[in-house]
């Protein structure tokens, strides 16, 4: 079996930012195992801009920030392997993966960076009523056909869900002559960037209908029109608002799910609300060795934090490998309170600056964001409005964790 | 023409070509006829009005071999059904389908439920189902320990089995068409006539087939059928069943395949493993006047959450578990009992064939080629006949070893398309090309599970189209989910 200091699954966004982090510590035995044709990821069909403000300066679009990195993995000759798709992990870091030239082949890694990203939850989930035609697609699925393979999924559109995908599909549908009807969203809030909502809604007149839901589809071919329905505050149609909608196409953007099957597989424990491993301060999974970040850790809304944690993976993953990991000097559990969701890491092990990175359970106005070891308030800070579309982060700085057990993320009035 | 059609999927089959059988109706019950056909020196044709085999009743059923402790005794359904469970196991292994003989069990909570389950158990064992017999609640929980506590006991049917129906049905006529069969797709059988002692089957694109003997396997509209040649001695109606299917995660809830105590309706809602490794819910049960109205209904899916929720402990884990749901059609005979007969000259009824159809599908082959030959069918047996198709699993299942060789003679097999479910684009191609040859997605996802794991196809469907179209030389915008007018896309972009 081959054996390699540093394998990353995944080169999109979050691996190749690693892997570059990880070279730039030293690193040089270095693999990327991509299952697609080309590095980038989801970026590859994420043409509009917006994307690299905080990283570079500048607004890119989706396929000009995944080739700047790219470049950085190439100028390096980080080695990867395209249309490879990564079958199993063990917990003693063997990748069993399969493509074309080389089969289906084993590597054992003294480190894993797990770089897969996210998938988005499918229409099956929801379990809408009605007929099951074509033209029921995830927001995901119809870019790509339209900024990939240049075809029209539909001309006449409605949305489920508010996530930041199903906005921006909205105005790309509606740029390329699609008529998008509505956006329902069953919550009374959407879930995607408040930037996405008024430059892709509100500049196109597109209606967003906020604790709407789709009740259930018609068309035993291809889609002829949804019945939507308002919802209670128990997210229970309600009868006399339900409303029919011809339309062709029904497309969906209810949620983005880390897509951790591999990461099961090697036996690393996850996180019950971010559905992503359970991390360190280093993105270090449960397992030594074995590190998570990108969107497979939680699901975030700008690449640009992807990138920024892939590289404290990267690093991470370079002194494990050169065995200046150090010994955890402390070991702090990092807990929400509920109205904070979740925080990622989720522990610290080591006595240096950290960035908590966290979101919402709702909309919140005129809150503090409160960080308490016991009775002692480590960082506070007011926020006019906390939303869930939005992470935020907390720098705690390291000063702050000595003596610590258990840090609480809440909020406070 | 038909011979220039796109649902030719033999080249011998042809305007005017007469066969010696034609089945109409391409669900488990017609491709089970035509692959038990195909073993004598006849000429067989299959015609189905939709883009696919196994699109009735057969892709959406319990996907259940009845153990046979059901039917009335002395029923026709009671007698094939118990054949058809003993034939199952030989036939799914000759035609390469999954099979698992995983047990049933029918619960009963009230000593009402009790009374029932003791008469079923004798209902078994007058009906030859081996090894049934009641199991109290300590066993019971041993068998099952997801069942809930307030489960009293059971039936327990050893060779109760799970199979695939609609993986059956697309084998068992694959291997028809390896064996000389023509399939026809996209004939809607319009008219029969009968000229000169020949049946004169029309289409209601205009083509036709023309056949000594007609067999009348249509499922919800073999009445309609049988009325074409003047035979209005049966009705058929539609029952809907709603299902819903859980990921593979919570395959493993329970082994056994759980039964309500059965009422008026039907044997009540299940909870199965699949010989894929899900957990199907369902389904429910409810008569509809419309015949092709296969979509699910808010009140059914909430009833199979609730009646399923209620067998298991703590209720089954349908909330993010749930990968589709779906609703199929069961043909409901106006007897009662299967309606197997032949009533019209050289013209041979399967109507009504509601559950246990399935599991009675290889013995009701037998029984209708019986019954063919009869009424006058030479059956002189074919020497070259081959009852073996390769399991298409095999990939699937093989050693890292095996899959090498694989891949080295043909490196489609290391791209992955469908990541969820880990299928290969060997496989894909495989589907498109051997018999039956999938056409549109849905028939590819029938046949290699693509598309089918949690995302639904959100990431391979766009590979999958390319594959087809490019398979079957067609544009891209002409792929379709399922035939019609399922177009997938309307055109380029600007």
């Amino acid at each position: 079996m081959k054996t390699l200091e540093l394998v990353i699954i995944g080169g999109g966004p979050a691996g190749m930012s690693a892997a570059v982090a990880a070279y730039e510590s030293g690193i040089r035995d270095i693999l990327i195992l991509e299952r697609d044709t080309a590095l980038g990821g989801i970026l590859r069909q994420c043409i509009h801009n917006g994307f690299g403000l905080h990283r570079f300066g500048e607004e890119l679009t989706g396929p000009e920030y995944a080739w700047r990195y790219e470049q950085m993995v190439k100028e390096r000759e980080i080695p990867f392997k395209l249309n490879t798709m990564v079958l199993d992990i063990t917990s003693d870091k063997v990748i069993t993966a399969t493509n074309a030239e080389d089969g289906i082949f084993m590597i054992q890694a003294k480190a894993i960076i797990l770089a897969m990203g996210c998938r988005e939850r499918p229409k099956g989930a929801l379990n809408i009523a009605g007929d099951r035609p074509a033209g029921i697609y995830s927001a995901g699925m119809a870019q790509k056909l339209v900024n990939m393979k240049g075809y029209m999924p539909g001309k006449n559109v409605v949305i489920l869900g508010s996530g930041d995908i199903g906005l921006i599909m909205a105005r790309r549908m509606t740029l390329e002559g699609a008529k998008v009807h509505a956006v329902c969203e069953l919550m009374p809030y959407s879930g995607g960037l408040a930037r996405n909502i008024e430059q892709c809604l509100n500049d196109f007149g597109i209606p967003l209908k906020l604790s709407h839901t789709v009740v259930e589809i018609h068309g035993r071919e291809r889609v002829e029109g949804v019945t939507i329905a308002k919802v209670d505050e128990r997210r229970r149609p309600i009868e006399e608002t339900r409303e029919y909608i011809p339309c062709d196409t029904l497309l969906l953007s209810v949620g983005l799910i880390p897509e951790n099957e591999l990461t099961k597989s090697a036996n690393v424990s996850l996180d019950r609300i971010t559905n992503g491993a359970v991390v360190d301060q280093d993105r270090q999974t449960e397992i030594e060795g074995i590190y998570s970040c990108g969107n497979v850790l939680h699901v975030h809304d700008l690449v640009d934090f992807v990138s920024e944690e892939a590289e404290i993976a990267g690093r991470g993953a370079a002194e494990y490998i050169k065995g200046e990991a150090g010994e955890k000097s402390v070991d702090i559990a990092v807990k929400a309170d509920g109205k904070i969701r979740y925080t990622v890491p989720q522990r610290i092990t080591a006595e240096k600056d950290v960035s908590v990175y966290f979101r919402v359970a709702d909309v919140y106005r005129d809150k503090k964001v409160v960080v308490r070891s016991g009775d002692n308030v480590i960082y506070s800070k007011k926020h006019q409005k906390l939303a869930p579309g939005e992470m935020e982060c907390v720098k705690i700085t390291a000063d702050k964790l000595s003596g610590v057990n258990e840090l609480i993320f809440g909020l406070e009035d | 023409m038909i011979a220039e059609s796109d649902n030719i999927e033999r080249g011998a089959f042809r305007m005017g070509k007469r066969y010696d059988v034609a089945v109409i109706g391409a669900g488990v019950v017609g491709g089970m006829i035509a692959r038990e056909l195909s073993k004598y020196q006849l000429n067989i044709c299959v015609l189905d009005r939709e883009n696919d085999v196994a699109m009735g009743a057969t892709k959406a059923n319990s996907a259940i071999v009845h153990a046979g402790f059901d039917a009335k005794e002395g029923s026709l359904k009671a007698n094939l059904n118990v054949r058809g469970s003993q034939m199952m196991e030989k036939v799914c292994s000759e035609l390469g389908v999954k099979y698992q003989k995983n047990g049933s069990l029918v619960i009963g909570f009230s000593d009402e439920d009790r009374v029932n389950v003791e008469a079923l158990v004798e209902r078994g064992k007058k009906n030859g189902v081996e090894g049934v017999r009641l199991v109290e609640q300590q066993e019971l929980f041993a068998l099952e320990p997801n069942i809930s506590k307030n489960a009293i006991c059971a039936l327990y049917a050893p060779t109760g089995a799970i199979v695939c129906p609609y993986e059956l049905c697309i084998a068992s006529i694959g291997n028809a068409m390896d064996n000389g069969a023509d399939l026809a797709l996209g004939f809607e059988v319009a008219e029969i006539e009968k000229a000169n002692g020949v049946y004169v089957i029309k289409g209601a694109s205009g083509e036709t087939v023309e056949a000594m003997y007609v067999v009348n396997a249509a499922g919800v509209f073999s009445d309609k059928i049988a009325k074409m040649v003047g035979d209005d001695s049966f009705d058929v109606h539609a029952r809907r069943g709603e299902y819903i299917l859980l990921d593979r995660e919570c395959g493993g809830i329970v082994k056994h395949t759980i039964f309500r105590t059965p009422s008026k309706m039907g044997k009540g809602i299940l909870v199965s493993p699949t010989v894929d490794g899900n957990l199907l819910l369902g389904p429910t049960s409810v008569d509809i006047d419309d015949r092709d109205d296969k979509s699910t209904t808010p009140e059914g899916l909430a009833r199979v959450i609730r009646e399923c929720g209620e067998n298991i402990e703590g209720g089954v884990p349908v909330g993010g578990k749930s990968i589709t749901s779906f609703c199929g059609l069961r043909a409901v005979g106006s007897t009662g009992d299967f309606i197997i007969n032949s009533s019209v000259e050289n013209f041979v009824n399967v109507a009504g064939i509601e559950s246990p159809g399935l599991s009675s599908a290889p013995a009701i082959a037998e029984y209708v080629r019986d019954i063919l030959s009869g009424i006058g069918l030479e059956l002189v047996e074919k020497k070259d006949f081959d009852p073996i198709r390769e399991p298409k699993h095999h990939f699937r299942e093989a050693s890292i070893e095996e899959k090498n060789e694989i891949i080295k003679k043909d490196a489609s097999y290391g791209r992955i398309i469908c990541r969820c479910e880990t299928v290969s684009e060997g496989e894909i191609i495989d589907a498109i090309r051997s018999n039956p040859p999938a056409r549109d997605i849905d028939g590819v996802k029938r046949r290699t599970r693509s598309g089918m794991g949690r995302c639904q196809g959100g990431f391979c469907g766009p590979y999958v189209m390319e594959l087809i179209a490019k398979e079957r030389g067609i544009p891209f915008e002409d792929v379709t989910k399922s035939g019609g007018k399922s177009v997938m896309v309307y055109g380029k972009t600007k």
